[in-house]
């Protein structure tokens, strides 16, 4: 009986019609968790007692890189329930969510060489933690190239997903073996200086963040996924009843 | 010798004979048929095999041209050079791992076969790696005399390419199998198992660079030991999925 909903989602059009509700309280949340979080934490946050103001980026970098795994995460594990279940709103979870992710990897990157310009006083650093985040940029474009090659929708599903999780279970050895290869090349000259336990006063605004990161995720791909539904049932009748409703 | 016999000892009938009284090959002998078919392939095609092994000289040329022929600094780039050059040949020969098989349709024949698709891979990568992997192992030596790499460091480029170059096809064939159905896979197939190939070359690049250096290399060797027990038991796994995936859509 409990199992009742998890049956429910093989039907798009159900998860399409439940989660309608959902994303004025989603956008919502997301848009006041991120405007509190960025206000605090940019506007009243203390500036750091060696870094001055330009550790403020945290609050973006942070959050990002969070997302940039969590979404590789959801992206594999939904990959793997379409594979195993043969569920097809698992597949556009999986395929919404590869886009997602590769852009916050992409602003984890970025924030952290902007970052590290007045830091480390260079861009660009071959430090383990920004060189196994540049290769999880790399499966997640590998992951997208090939969602995008095939012309069957569903045979682009299902061989990315065997990519995805291929790529899980070479996350953690990946960065594994680039921190072994870091520490092993150079001593530690350069460490995050921030490693030390953080006040509170930058802790909760970071947090805020944080949050309002994971919802506005949930957010965008719930968004994508719900377009991608109308997309792929768009011969239904329903979608088309929508379609025709809405325009009439 | 005929299992409906009456006079056989039915003490016997155990799986094997089961298996042959229903005319189905065993697991080995499939896998046997397989590799041999793939050899002779291989074998009569000597001219793509020498492919891999040419483009692995030829680069390897190139980096005295565009860097500096200088003894010292070749020595320093060498172990890491090869490595990455044996990595990108194996990358350009595995697009026609599946591909001659998939075009003629004995592919289908394949996953139709009542063998387990798991060891048909294996064995297809075994002749891949034969064909590939093992002469870029044996021709590494030679290229490290050019690159002027340090006495100390030959045997451990022999010992880590032997592991890494069969990690290398065992992971490549994942890649391989997903490719396969897509008119220009090569280049789209490099993308997507590069990443997945850095463990294996820092791995093996640094045990040739530690022994250079007068250090210690069995952990790095141990650990690509272990990255190669991994992918046989795993690679063939997901690249069985992953052609039919390709094959049925």
């Amino acid at each position: 009986m409990g199992w009742q909903w998890f049956h429910r989602l093989g039907s798009p059009r159900w998860f399409y019609e439940k989660t309608n509700a959902w994303i004025p309280w989603l956008a919502l949340l997301s848009v006041a968790l991120l405007l509190i979080g960025a206000i605090w934490g940019l506007g009243f946050a203390p500036a750091d007692s060696k870094q001055g103001n330009s550790y403020r980026i945290i609050y973006i970098h942070v959050p990002a890189s969070f997302l940039a795994l969590a979404g590789y995460y959801i992206m594999a594990i939904s990959g793997a329930v379409g594979l195993i279940w043969k569920m097809k709103l698992a597949d556009m979870v999986m395929k919404s969510a590869a886009p997602i992710g590769a852009v916050l990897t992409f602003i984890a990157l970025v924030t952290g060489a902007i970052w590290g310009k007045p830091t480390w006083g260079t861009w660009w650093i071959w430090d383990a933690r920004i060189t196994s985040m540049l290769l999880l940029f790399f499966l997640y474009l590998g992951v997208i190239a090939l969602q995008e090659a095939f012309q069957h929708q569903a045979t682009a599903n299902k061989a990315s997903a065997i990519l995805a999780l291929v790529g899980t279970v070479n996350i953690p050895i990946i960065y594994k073996s680039v921190d072994w290869w870091y520490t092993l090349h150079q001593p530690a000259t350069l460490k995050f200086t921030g490693e030390s336990p953080i006040d509170s006063s930058m802790l909760y605004p970071l947090l805020t963040m944080i949050i309002g990161f994971y919802v506005f995720f949930a957010l965008v791909l719930l968004m994508r996924t719900r377009t991608e539904i109308l997309q792929c049932e768009r011969k239904t009748r329903w979608v088309k009843a929508l379609a025709g409703g809405q325009a009439s | 010798m005929n299992v409906y016999e009456p006079s056989q000892n039915r003490n016997n009938q155990d799986s094997t004979i089961q298996a042959q009284s229903l005319n189905t090959p065993g697991v080995w002998s499939g896998f046997w048929a397989t590799f041999k078919r793939d050899g002779l392939i291989a074998v009569r095609h000597r001219g793509e095999m020498a492919n891999p092994i040419m483009f692995f000289l030829m680069v390897i040329t190139m980096v005295p041209l565009g860097i500096s022929p200088e003894k010292a600094v070749l020595a320093m780039l060498a172990p890491g050079m090869i490595w990455v050059v044996a990595l990108l040949a194996t990358l350009l020969s595995l697009d026609g791992l599946f591909r001659s098989d998939f075009e003629d349709g004995s592919l289908e024949q394949l996953l139709m076969s009542p063998q387990p698709l798991y060891f048909q891979v294996l064995a297809k990568v075994s002749v891949h790696w034969l064909v590939t992997g093992l002469p870029l192992t044996i021709m590494a030596p030679l290229l490290g005399v050019m690159l002027s790499l340090p006495s100390a460091g030959f045997a451990p480029l022999l010992a880590s390419l032997l592991l890494g170059t069969a990690c290398l096809s065992l992971i490549g064939s994942i890649g391989a199998a997903l490719t396969v159905a897509l008119r220009k896979g090569g280049l789209l197939l490099s993308l997507i198992i590069m990443p997945l190939y850095t463990p294996v070359l820092i791995f093996g690049a640094s045990a040739v660079n530690s022994a250079v250096e007068g250090f210690p290399i069995g952990g790095q060797l141990a650990v690509l030991g272990a990255f190669l027990a991994v992918s046989i038991i795993l690679a063939p796994l997901a690249a069985a999925g992953a052609l039919r995936i390709s094959v049925n859509g």
